[in-house]
């Protein structure tokens, strides 16, 4: 994901190189992609350009950025999803939103998630993935085994769960068996005890997810540095503090910008297991789990719409202020990393 | 060990896939660490969280509404696999998967077919706009499916897609594109200028090369956009859900969710059925998982 905050100054990095460029003092041209200077493009070429890039450009415009200005437009009416949006109520939809308390116990329970899953998840990543970047037998199996959590669908893990979670359920059948029956709870609607049970499941789900990332990022970090330093006398564990967690950095960043991100959004789990009107109550409700609730269940489309452009609005805040903050040095970094490479 | 050397040569083949890695893997042979006996625990532990629950769907299926009942947390006895019999000889269930394949295949087909074409244009050709369309593709990244879903539904609805399973392809290609092109887009700039050039010279055209050589070098690019819009699709939940009322085109998520409730007393039943639904994403998985490492390492790394 990185490549997105990279390539675009990249590219103008190649502009700016092709403009001031002509002081021939440089090593022989690095990159074969500046190595001819932009000259008017054929009609054929164009006409490949078109062919190839457009049927992409047009599914994408048509099913993503249309919807998303569409969802802008009829956030500004009263609509109930069919015939023509007329009953035009300005911002009374958002003011609505902004007000309604169940909206704000929505968001609150999206920042826990999005915090808790950072302190849950990231730890227990780093550490999975660092014993599975070790040789150690039967790897690629367990490596297979940890990710199935997160191949399976939200679905079958709702389903599964809620099943096992039930008062007269597994978990408790279980703490029954080995004598601890005193433990038994009321797992999913117990509101102290919901949102825990949430963060476990999700941390269960989406845990692999973080150890793919890290293991992919751990293999980009070269064998020369480990080795130097083990020779050097440094222990594994002080390898890995001092050299690979530091290397490790921008794959971290940037999975903890997905991994907020895909907290503001989540809905599936928690609607399966809690279904529309539970959630709230059980205090696991998210801003999507509302907006499904008050927009299509409840035929307010075009209150569905003015949500979906909030929840939105939050999403965007939240992605620019983190890349603004956090991933910008990574950008930096990957740039001039990029330049020595081709250098 | 074996495991991991036996793998390499797969991989070793590519000529795009980020090299250090592989070579390191290769070298072999390192001791073994001390801690092993730690290490060892540590994993099955985590082995054992990660599967207990996989295990309990599975196992629940084969066992009786009376046997969950009275243990909830024990283990089938007897075995009893009339569950799975009686999904597997319904004819709900495949139609599901029915459903389910064609939704995740032709998906697939589309996001690799329009993704890898776009990526060539991004990744190859020289002309103005190119890093806005890079900028517009990779912007579709703040877009998840979540936030346009009422507008989507609309807009399904208005051109006549609602309960048939285009209106689910369309919007999930369109929505695997941005990951599909900035994972292939470095892919493809891998590929060395010399091979086009040895091509153009040998009088292969631009789209020659882009069928000839592309298509075949970005391959290990392409088979990890393909599994993951293949799993992505599999499971896909909210999509199906607004766009899919009628019963006869459900996909497996809005089945399992459906035969749950149907038969909520049956749990024996329930099990079976949701763990009869996960079967085929988890073998797609594991077959390409190191495929996916792979392809995510090159998107990763920047």
């Amino acid at each position: 994901m990185q490549v997105r905050e990279t390539t675009a100054p990249e590219l103008d990095a190649t502009a700016d190189l092709e403009t001031t460029g002509g002081g021939g003092t440089t090593p022989p041209p690095p990159a074969p992609v500046r190595k001819q200077p932009r000259k008017r493009i054929s009609w054929t070429t164009r006409l490949e350009i078109i062919l190839l890039a457009g049927p992409a450009l047009v599914i994408f415009v048509a099913f993503v950025i249309f919807p998303v200005a569409v969802a802008g437009y009829y956030g500004f009416f009263s609509w109930q999803g069919y015939g023509p949006a007329v009953d035009f109520v300005g911002l009374r939809n958002y003011i609505t939103i902004l007000q309604d308390p169940a909206f704000h116990d929505a968001l609150l329970h999206n920042g826990m998630i999005a915090v808790l899953s950072l302190v849950f998840q990231g730890p227990v990543a780093i550490l999975l993935a660092l014993l599975l970047n070790r040789r150690i037998r039967g790897q690629s199996i367990i490596r297979v085994l940890i990710f199935v959590p997160y191949v399976i669908s939200e679905v079958v893990v709702g389903t599964g769960w809620s099943l096992m979670l039930q008062t007269n359920g597994a978990l408790n059948g279980l703490l029954e068996n080995i004598g601890l029956g005193g433990l038994a709870q009321d797992w999913l609607a117990n509101p102290d005890l919901a949102i825990w049970t949430l963060m476990v499941i999700i941390t269960w789900k989406y845990v692999g997810f973080a150890v793919i990332l890290f293991l992919a990022g751990l293999q980009g970090i070269p064998e020369e540095l480990t080795e130097a330093a083990s020779i050097d006398g440094a222990s594994f564990w002080q390898i890995q503090r001092s050299i690979t967690l530091p290397l490790l950095g921008p794959t971290l960043r940037i999975w903890a910008f997905l991994s907020i991100i895909g907290s503001l959004q989540l809905f599936d789990l928690v609607y399966i297991i809690w279904g529309q009107y539970v959630s709230s109550t059980a205090g696991t409700s998210t801003m999507v789990t509302y907006m499904v609730t008050n927009g299509r269940n409840a035929g307010s489309y075009g209150y569905g719409s003015a949500v979906a452009v909030v929840l939105f609005v939050i999403s965007l805040v939240v992605a620019l202020v983190y890349q603004r903050f956090v991933l910008r040095r990574d950008t930096e970094g990957a740039l001039t990393g990029k330049g020595g490479k081709r250098g | 060990m074996t495991a991991t050397i036996a793998s390499n040569p797969a991989s070793r083949t590519t000529v795009a896939a980020p090299g250090p890695a592989r070579r390191r893997r290769s070298k072999g042979k390192a001791p073994l660490q001390g801690g092993n006996v730690l290490v060892y625990f540590v994993a099955l532990v985590v082995i054992a969280l990660m599967l207990a629950p996989v295990a309990y769907i599975i196992f629940g299926g084969f066992r009786t509404n009376s046997q969950i009942t009275v243990d909830p947390a024990g283990l089938p006895s007897p075995w009893n696999v009339q569950n799975y019999l009686d999904v597997l000889t319904g004819g709900v269930f495949w139609n599901q998967v029915l459903n389910s394949t064609i939704a995740a295949v032709v998906t697939t087909l589309g996001v690799v077919a329009l993704g890898l074409m776009a990526s060539y244009v991004i990744a190859r050709y020289e002309f103005r706009g190119r890093g806005v369309m890079y900028s517009v593709f990779a912007a579709g990244l703040m877009f998840p499916m979540t936030v346009a879903i009422t507008p989507l539904y609309i807009v399904v609805k208005n051109i006549g897609l609602m309960n048939s399973l285009g209106g689910v392809i369309l919007p999930q290609i369109a929505f695997a594109l941005p990951t599909t092109i900035i994972i292939l887009v470095p892919f493809l700039r891998a590929i060395p200028r010399e091979i086009e050039e040895a091509a153009f010279i040998d009088g292969c055209s631009r789209l020659g090369f882009f069928w000839r050589m592309v298509v075949r070098l970005a391959m290990p690019g392409v088979i990890t956009v393909g599994i993951l819009a293949f799993i992505a699709s599999w499971n896909s939940y909210l999509l199906p859900l607004f766009i899919l009322n009628n019963e006869a085109t459900f996909t497996l998520p809005l089945g399992v969710q459906a035969f749950s409730s149907q038969y909520s007393v049956d749990t024996a039943k329930v099990l079976a059925f949701t763990s009869l639904s996960m079967i085929p994403a988890l073998v797609f998985f594991s077959l390409f998982e190191r495929r996916i490492v792979g392809g995510l390492t090159g998107a990763v790394k920047g």
